[in-house]
């Protein structure tokens, strides 16, 4: 029953991050039609940024609450700036292109952070914050001490309950933005037809700069979430929770907000207890698995709607 | 006596390319031998790739599996015989036989994966098609690192050193006289149909689902003969060989030759391939170059340096029947 | 009576709650050159796609030379011997007018997949047969000048043709055209009339057409079947149709019929 317990915490845990993640895939690709492969190495980015203010603000050795906050804060900004910027250089001019090109664009972008993360230092080589880091991992500081409790006998530490709760906080503040505001209704609006849409008098262009700013802030935030419980950090560290939260993401749905939270909860709960239970070196490949498992039986996803072709 | 002259029309590009592959074997210095070798697998790679993502227009982006499945089979098979003498034939001779086995039977158990593959998956459109392929791409890696007998992580090493250049440059004119004759095919120009539209092509009487799956298997096939002959190369086996990085480094060939075109793929392959040696030295910087070089290119150039032309354009002896331009003037 | 080309009994298309095609029926024999007419949204393309296989009835049955072909894929349907032309014309655009011929003959190679790399002597024979065929066709549709060219750099109404010349080649018993004559001026379309005719007579096909010109549709018809919002309400021979108030009002709507003093029968209204 514990070990049950252990997994069913675990899995909500790495699940919620990986909804974090999927959320930013999904709506790019709601507004966009595009798969974003960088999104990944923009959950990266805001690791190292995280790193960065950390160094920066001195959290090493004064850590405190509110300069955690602002490490948080700081780089969700971060990477949201960076998201408008990839939106603006390397898709826009690509929007009436087939879909194939951007796709292709977002592989270069994606390789470029990944590989451009791992350059020799440009800035402060000597310093223990080079810019860019170089590839090998570094630590990440601690923003508050590690507190671990064991209820019923179950492993969990303050930063889980932290994480767990922030990463459901912002998941709740994004479902408010898609559905209550007037911003989620336009970007609504525009994933399912954006030149209509554009008729109707809603900036298109803003929308989606506004679409991945959120989306890239929410990868930040994933990032922060989990760089605290696990202290390395290296330039390719979103390979692997990228493709899985997309996986999370088809799952759901693609293009589903609720969708991709309900996917990176059931990607996190099964890798957890197929795992636990049965074929733990097999981790990484439930996710491909169940990847391909729903788009043979539905292509769709969960809450996915079929897009029918006119003859 | 037509029967002969078919006959000899079909096989002289091997008549004519390997000699003199056989004839460099050995002669250029070992550094740019080995490089040459190394692209001539990018070929096979590109040229297979090709028939899929750009006749077909379906896209692929798993490519890197199918090798695996190929270059494990073929590694399997010349550790199982090495050392085995055939009767009459003498070692070096018996070995080359083996690996002759060994690269077709590991053509063959990819053409059987990609079928297995293929047929679920080829019902998808678009994306759906590229996310199943990556990640069947990833399942067979996982699969292969779970499993002892193929060695798990570390893979199979002490493979023999088969491949030279006579076997690649075999290889991979065999890849390319395959695609150029299935392009001047009916069969080729379904596959084009398919690519152009595919509602269309099902209603002029092409059997889209079977088409796909053939021009997916072929594919497949030529990678697992790239992934033997690689493998046999570098004489190891691991599945870091064949990631989705490597997948997408193949589908960046293509495009960058662009779709449709072979010379474009083997020019790219040749190219990139090239360009990875030649900045050896700036080797971090290798990786940030060649993704900018992609984004530039998606930016610019989309069709990629060929679009959907080939070197034969320019050359009519050489053409393929009724494919000329407009200004090529009347045909009675 | 021979086994007519097409018989399409009580064919139902329902989308979700959209009912597009309701309980349609028609026959067509050899030779016989029938026009489909309605306002839009009425059904027409629906029972094209119902009869050509795009999409799979609800319910309903079609058969094809007397045999039954619902659910079939739609290479399946044209291999039995029905070809059809797209409203919005659906050319392989980057492929020379001649290869787009050229894959309508594809069903009737007989080399297989392999043999196009052996280089067979089958595998030649194919070819040559196939591109003599394709030639032949374009020439019935005056396209021979333009057989090197790229579908997509022809004007639209040799577009128009070449789709036609597609058609014809795949060696159809019925060929549905979806308004052939879109987007054509007045002369175009009097030659467009003659051509169909004249395709029927030397092919002895029958011939279903899809079209929103009423002088084409009655020129050419020798009967007609009038859909609107899924429902056949109309059927019979141009001049009876044409006075058909039931009709009118599909296409001029009842004010017209007041206006006009025309009554309208019993269960006519929509």
């Amino acid at each position: 029953m514990t070990e049950f317990l252990q997994h069913l915490v675990n899995g909500l845990s790495v699940g919620t991050i990986y909804a974090l993640i999927a959320l930013g895939y999904t709506m790019v690709y709601g507004v966009l039609k595009l798969i974003n492969f960088a999104h990944g190495d923009v959950y990266m980015v805001g690791a190292f940024m995280g790193f960065y203010l950390s160094h920066a603000l001195g959290v090493d050795q004064n850590p405190s609450l509110g300069k955690a906050g602002l490490v948080f804060v700081g780089s969700m900004a971060i990477c949201a700036a960076l998201g408008v910027v990839i939106e603006r250089f390397a898709y826009r001019p690509l929007r009436h292109r087939p879909r194939l090109t951007a796709l292709i664009t977002a592989i270069g972008v994606s390789f470029l952070l990944e590989y451009g993360f791992q350059l020799p230092a440009v800035v402060g080589a000597s310093s223990g914050t080079p810019f860019p880091p170089g590839p090998t991992p570094r630590f990440f500081p601690e923003p508050f001490p590690r507190v671990d409790f064991e209820p019923l006998g179950v492993h969990i530490s303050n930063y889980d309950i932290v994480s767990l709760l922030t990463a459901v906080a912002l998941m709740f503040a994004l479902q408010y933005i898609v559905y209550r505001t007037r911003f989620g209704t336009s970007m609504r609006a525009v994933s399912f037809d954006s030149s209509v849409a554009g008729l109707m008098g809603i900036n298109v262009n803003r929308v989606i700069a506004w679409t991945f700013a959120l989306g890239s802030a929410l990868a930040a935030a994933a990032a922060l979430l989990v760089a605290g419980s696990r202290p390395t950090i290296n330039p390719l560290m979103g390979l692997l929770p990228g493709i899985k939260a997309f996986v999370a993401a088809v799952f759901g749905g693609i293009g589903n907000v609720p969708g991709a939270m309900v996917g990176g909860l059931v990607l996190g709960l099964a890798e957890e207890y197929v795992a636990g239970y049965a074929l733990s070196s097999y981790r990484d490949g439930i996710a491909f698995a169940i990847l391909i498992l729903v788009l043979l039986f539905k292509p769709t996803g969960l809450f996915g709607a079929a897009r029918a072709e006119k003859v | 006596m037509r029967s002969l002259r078919v006959g000899l029309r079909s096989v002289l590009p091997f008549l004519v390319g390997v000699p003199l592959f056989w004839l460099l074997n050995g002669q250029l210095p070992e550094y740019f031998e080995y490089g040459l070798m190394v692209a001539l697998i990018d070929v096979i790679l590109a040229v297979s790739l090709n028939v899929v993502n750009g006749f077909t227009g379906q896209f692929s982006l798993g490519h890197a599996g199918f090798m695996a499945v190929g270059a494990y089979t073929a590694a399997k098979i010349t550790l199982a015989f090495r050392g085995v003498a055939f009767l009459g034939l003498s070692a070096a001779l018996s070995d080359q036989v083996v690996f002759l086995l060994a690269l077709v039977a590991g053509m063959i158990t990819a053409a059987l994966v990609g079928i297995v593959v293929g047929m679920p998956s080829l019902r998808l459109r678009g994306d759906y098609l590229a996310i199943v392929t990556l990640g069947f791409n990833e399942i067979i890696r996982v699969i292969i690192e779970n499993t002892p007998f193929l060695g798990q992580a570390t893979g199979l090493s002490g493979l023999p050193r088969r491949t030279n250049l006579v076997w690649v440059g075999a290889g991979a004119i065999a890849t390319v006289v395959m695609a150029r004759r299935l392009l001047g095919s009916t069969h080729g120009r379904a596959l084009l149909a398919i690519r152009e539209d595919e509602v269309a092509a099902e209603a002029m009487g092409v059997d889209t689902t079977g088409y796909k799956v053939r021009a997916f298997v072929i594919a497949s096939a030529f990678a697992g003969l790239a992934g033997g002959l690689l493998v046999h190369l570098i004489q190891l086996c691991t599945p870091k060989s064949f990631t989705f990085i490597k997948s997408i480094e193949v589908v960046v060939m293509v495009v960058l030759g662009g779709m449709g075109s072979i010379t474009g793929s083997v020019v790219a392959a040749l190219g990139l391939r090239g360009a990875v040696e030649a900045l050896r030295e700036a080797q971090q910087y290798r990786m940030v170059m060649y993704s900018i070089l992609l984004i530039i290119l998606m930016l610019t150039r989309p069709t990629g340096i060929f679009g959907t032309r080939e070197l034969w354009d320019w050359l009519p002896k050489f053409q393929l029947p009724g494919r000329r331009r407009a200004d090529e003037g009347q045909h009675p | 009576m021979s086994t007519p080309v097409l018989d399409a009994r009580k064919v139902t298309m329902q989308f979700g709650g959209l009912k597009a095609l309701a309980d349609f029926d028609l026959t067509l024999e050899k030779g016989e050159l029938v026009g489909m007419i309605g306002p839009n949204g009425a059904g027409k393309t629906t029972a094209f796609n119902a009869i050509t296989g795009v999409y799979p009835p609800t319910s309903g049955e079609v058969y094809v030379a007397g045999e039954k072909v619902n659910g079939h894929r739609p290479y399946q349907i044209c291999m039995k011997g029905v070809a059809r032309t797209f409203q919005n014309i659906r050319l392989f655009k980057e492929l020379t007018a001649l290869d787009n011929v050229r894959v309508a003959c594809h069903h009737g190679r007989i080399a297989g997949f392999t043999s196009s790399f052996l280089r067979t002597r089958h595998f030649l024979d194919d070819e040559a047969r196939i591109t003599k065929r394709a030639d032949e066709f374009l020439a019935v549709m005056g396209l021979t000048h333009r057989r090197n060219e790229l579908a997509k750099s022809l004007p639209y109404g040799e577009q128009r043709r070449l789709e036609i010349a597609r058609a014809l080649a795949s060696g159809p018993k019925l060929l549905c055209l979806d308004e052939p004559a879109a987007g054509m001026n007045a002369s175009e379309k009097v030659a467009l009339m003659e051509l169909i005719r004249k395709i029927r007579d030397d092919f002895g096909l029958a011939i279903l057409v899809i079209e929103h010109d009423m002088r084409v549709v009655m020129g050419v018809s020798e009967r007609l079947v009038v859909l609107d919002h899924g429902v056949t309400i109309s059927r019979g021979k141009p001049e009876q149709v044409r006075k058909d108030p039931k009709v009118i009002e599909a296409y001029l709507g009842d004010s017209y019929l007041e206006e006009k003093h025309i009554a309208v029968p019993p269960g006519g209204a929509k």
